[in-house]
């Protein structure tokens, strides 16, 4: 399900003395089966954006459009829960927003909101939980007696249970410690692969956008302002310092270490792997 | 060196009808020395943020004790101890009470009965402390991640606090404002010599610190300079800690067969050791 942004512009509290305009013309196409970084500085746009992609935001001019969907501000939408059960979103710490008694019961209320009958809700939810890695025996605990990192698998289950085939995920790794940032970004890597999802990462990491995205849109005071692939977004450090954004940190290390070697590697590396191996082949080169 | 704060042998459970289920808090003792910068680190569900709840006298451990310049804490002293210490928290919406910037600094100084006029000093003084002193009337709610978590520094600095404690206080943040929160805290270690005391998973954070106390499983796994701490390698991996960027890229790189010397923290030598071990000859 592709999802496309035409001249999108939003403002905050129209007609209000406290109107905010938060998106400027924005065009976006987020092909189906895409993994689409949107990074930005504080206050760039990006949560704005966000919003409109399940249409929590109707745009206040231009259109957006979720696979056969329009929205449009003087459109009153028939009915947005199929638009609202096709793409997930995961908001920043969803674990704040589990409210039921038990970890199952609160996987099973999304797809129960959605008319699913309770039996085939308890299974996906009893599949969901194991995908995301939750023990079987953390089903029947209540969900505030989970850690932090349990407490957002359930969340990240809940979101799966409805089978949306676009998952929007915001800032999903912030508080998490190393292993389980790392966990739950190979998780999502993991069902964009194999579940043929599109997903759609809101971040400030550079280095989650670098390693996982294949196209990254950069916002900037409302506005779109750069959009491309990882390398091509990334080769130009003073273009991002102009949109207050860095390069990731792998990068600046390969130029500083560039500049020492006095040549460079023939390759520009997103990964400490990456460069890992494009160093080893240079030094091997070198020896022969 | 004057002791500030010491934990002795405490042991906390959640559930303390149930004694199948493991205690959150097992055995942990340390002291925090005077103009020292300590970072508890560890995974997320390792004890750390129950051990702060302990530290300020949220929680009460079932076992051991907590003293605040050599005074043990209880019930009656609670808080008189919590005003020597100044906390500040993960998210930064959750701690403002005032309309403006400096209300909220001096609400706290409010609530001990400072006068007035020595009130306006402190809170001036603290807010110039973070660098935050030209937005006195503005509204923290406009206020981006970094600059809200400057305020709550100053809001705890009003106070005079002898530790300044940070649970989690810049993994909200943007890398900008972490970078922000965190040059802060090391100028006013520098300009005042204040006691520090960071909970964190942040490894920049940690690097910071004088010590470390290493936390798995609700027991203090180890306790070291940096170096030490880091020197563990890829145990700290298995308990869920990313090593810093230089000995993780010298181990991809030994695996990949380049010869590396290794055993060092810094990107500059990291650097100087991939250039003389293999390109300078």
């Amino acid at each position: 399900m592709d999802i496309e942004l035409q001249k999108v512009s939003y403002s905050y509290g129209v007609g209000t003395p406290f109107e905010k305009r938060a998106l400027f013309d924005v065009d976006l196409l987020i092909p189906s089966g895409s993994y689409q970084a949107i990074i930005g500085h504080t206050g760039s746009g990006k949560s704005t954006i966000l919003q409109h992609l399940n249409a929590l935001l109707k745009p206040t001019e231009g259109t957006v459009r979720i696979g056969s969907a329009i929205i449009e501000y003087k459109k009153k939408p028939k009915d947005l829960r199929p638009v609202r059960q096709k793409v997930g979103i995961v908001f920043q710490f969803p674990e704040h927003q589990l409210f039921e008694e038990t970890v199952l019961k609160d996987i099973m209320f999304g797809p129960m909101n959605f008319g699913v009958d309770e039996k085939e809700a308890e299974e996906r939810a009893r599949k969901m939980s194991k995908l995301v890695g939750l023990p079987e025996e953390v089903l029947e605990k209540s969900p505030f007696d989970l850690s932090g990192g349990q407490m957002r698998r359930v969340a990240i289950a809940g979101v799966l249970a409805m089978k949306p085939d676009v998952i929007v995920l915001d800032e999903p790794t912030a508080g998490l410690d190393p292993r389980g940032r790392k966990e739950i970004m190979e998780l999502f890597y993991k069902l964009y692969k194999e579940q043929n999802l599109t997903m759609i990462l809101v971040t400030h990491s550079m280095e989650d956008a670098a390693r996982y995205a294949d196209h990254i849109a950069i916002m900037y005071n409302g506005r779109c302002v750069l959009t491309g692939k990882p390398l091509e977004i990334f080769s130009d450090a003073t273009k991002l310092a102009e949109f207050r954004l860095e390069v990731p940190h792998i990068i600046r290390f390969q130029k500083r270490l560039e500049a020492r070697l006095g040549f460079s590697l023939p390759k520009l590396c997103l990964t400490e792997e990456e460069l890992a191996e494009t160093l080893a082949k240079a030094v091997k080169e070198r020896e022969q | 060196m004057d002791e500030i704060l010491s934990l002795k042998n405490i042991a906390f459970t959640y559930t303390p009808d149930q004694p199948e289920v493991k205690n959150a808090v097992e055995d942990v003792s340390f002291t925090v020395y005077e103009g020292e910068w300590i970072a508890i680190v560890g995974h997320n569900g390792s004890g750390k943020s129950t051990l702060a709840r302990i530290i300020n006298g949220l929680l009460f451990p079932q076992q051991g004790s907590v003293s605040v310049l050599g005074q043990p804490m209880n019930e009656e002293n609670l808080w008189d101890i919590r005003s020597k210490m100044g906390m500040v928290f993960q998210n930064p919406d959750n701690q403002f009470v005032g309309a403006t910037v400096q209300d909220d600094v001096a609400f706290a100084l409010e609530n001990n009965g400072v006068p007035h006029k020595e009130m306006v000093k402190r809170v001036h003084e603290a807010l110039a402390q973070v660098k935050m002193e030209d937005f006195l009337d503005n509204e923290p709610q406009h206020l981006s991640g970094g600059q809200k978590q400057r305020v709550a520094i100053a809001g705890a600095l009003a106070l005079r606090p002898r530790i300044l404690i940070l649970d989690e206080a810049t993994s909200m943040l943007d890398p900008q404002g972490r970078a922000e929160v965190l040059n802060t805290v090391h100028k006013l270690r520098e300009e005042t010599g204040l006691t520090v005391l960071s909970i964190t998973h942040d490894l920049e954070e940690a690097m910071l610190a004088d010590r470390l106390l290493f936390m798995n499983g609700g027991r203090k796994f180890a306790e070291g300079t940096p170096q030490q701490i880091f020197d563990l390698g890829d145990e700290l991996v298995k308990l869920g800690l990313d090593l810093p960027f230089p000995i993780k890229m010298v181990k991809l790189l030994q695996q990949q067969g380049v010869t590396l010397e290794g055993g060092y923290m810094t990107e500059e030598e990291l650097v100087n050791d991939i250039w003389i071990s293999n390109f300078k000859k």
